[in-house]
């Protein structure tokens, strides 16, 4: 696998289509590779990979502060903010950490500088690793009641840059919003994960539509096949999407995937499968 | 007394707009020269933090009152920090409330809500 195209992001347009399933088994069966969990509102590759030696790091963003002493009013700030993040009434600037998309321009414009940024953790990274080092096993986690997980992601996404060599494979957030675009922002490749389903067929479709606009090299695995009708497989050939390989719909490997095991550890039957998935994989690259 | 009430149309029968940091229009009404104008949201279609916004423009436009069906808790803190006592409706149209407030049927708001932000997603 050539190291500077090895970043592999797998995505899909609904939750429990098999993301992790398949970032986790891939990984697994690479050998050395990086494993990172962006779903940081519900990261659960963890579960399976049960990292080892986990060292972890607060992330925080910028939040406006005011001194008030220094403010005359102005309102510049106010203006300025797109995001409606701050409001000035009665003499007082208030500030909506939540609403604050810590753009920092606030900071920047006022004339009195009575502006400073307050660091506001939002959440954390974690980075294990799993069989002696095998797969290095990166995760963020989102704090409760924050609006936004795209910060976390950056700062997952930013921690392994450095790495470069082994392959990557990027566990994205469900859906094709901004925290997905996030996720496969810097990816070589992307595997978008569906099911046989019209449910299935539709949020394709809409991440589908998401790495063309990016401009992503992309094929499909179709998770939980069956003999049966398969939209879903009839959007592939629609639209001339590769298929890179159909996973049965199973009950050993549902059973698995359920008990957080790694599926390909278990079975040789499933680690022949999953070699086969991962060997077109590297082939795309 | 100045008073502000999200609105549907430019009109005193106008429905009171059933949100408040959305709402096209706001009416303004003084109960003691029984004049009124109106004011076009800015926010209505941004991004975020229309109920900030708006709140913020209640306030500038020199309202003590807003009578409202809901109103989130971001711009419950922006109007109670400009001293804006926010009622709720209890008729249909803005005239009907604005009876209802100069008749003191009206009561204050007491169910702000958490809000219905999009998840910045």
């Amino acid at each position: 696998m050539a190291g500077n195209r090895s970043k592999i992001a797998v995505l899909s347009g609904k939750g429990g289509t098999g993301k992790t399933l398949i970032s986790v088994n891939l990984a697994a069966i690479a050998g050395k590779s990086v494993y990172i969990d962006c779903d940081v509102e519900e990261p659960n590759g963890h579960l399976f990979f049960k990292p080892e030696k986990v060292y972890e790091e607060i992330v925080t963003v910028k939040i406006p502060s005011f001194d008030e002493s220094l403010c005359n009013g102005c309102r510049i700030c106010v203006d300025f903010c797109k995001f409606n993040a701050l409001a000035f009434v009665k003499n007082k600037p208030f500030v909506f950490k939540e609403v604050c998309h810590s753009c920092g321009g606030c900071v920047l414009l006022c004339p009195k500088r009575a502006i400073s940024e307050a660091e506001k953790t939002i959440g954390k990274i974690q980075k294990g690793i799993y069989r002696n080092g095998d797969v290095t096993v990166y995760g963020g986690m989102l704090n409760t009641g924050e609006a936004s997980g795209i910060p976390v992601i950056k700062k997952l996404l930013d921690k392994n840059a450095a790495d470069g060599k082994l392959p990557v494979f990027i566990d994205c957030p469900p859906g094709s919003a901004c925290i997905v675009m996030e996720s496969i922002k810097d990816a070589d490749y992307c595997i978008l994960v569906t099911e046989p389903t019209i449910f299935g067929a539709h949020n394709l479709d809409m991440v589908y539509n998401l790495v063309k606009l990016f401009k992503k090299p992309h094929a499909v695995i179709i998770n939980k096949y069956s003999d049966d009708e398969n939209p879903a497989e009839a959007f592939c050939r629609e639209n001339n999407i590769a298929v890179l390989g159909r996973i049965p719909f199973d009950t050993e490997l549902g059973t698995l995937n359920s008990d957080a095991k790694i599926a390909v550890n278990e079975s040789e039957r499933l680690r022949k499968l999953f070699a086969m998935l991962y060997k077109k994989v590297t082939e795309e690259l | 007394m100045k008073i502000a009430i999200p609105v549907d149309d430019k009109n005193p029968e106008s429905g009171v707009c059933v949100s408040f940091g959305r709402a096209p229009y706001y009416l303004f009404y003084d109960t003691d020269t029984k004049e009124y104008h109106y004011l076009d949201n800015g926010a209505a279609s941004g991004q975020g933090g229309a109920g900030i916004k708006a709140a913020q423009s209640i306030a500038d436009n020199g309202a003590e009152a807003l009578l409202t069906v809901r109103c989130g808790e971001n711009a419950e803190q922006v109007l109670s920090g400009a001293g804006v006592t926010i009622y709720k409706t209890i008729q249909a149209t803005a005239r009907e409330n604005i009876k209802a407030f100069t008749d003191k049927k009206l009561f204050l708001l007491n169910n702000i809500h958490p809000g219905f932000h999009s998840h910045g997603r």
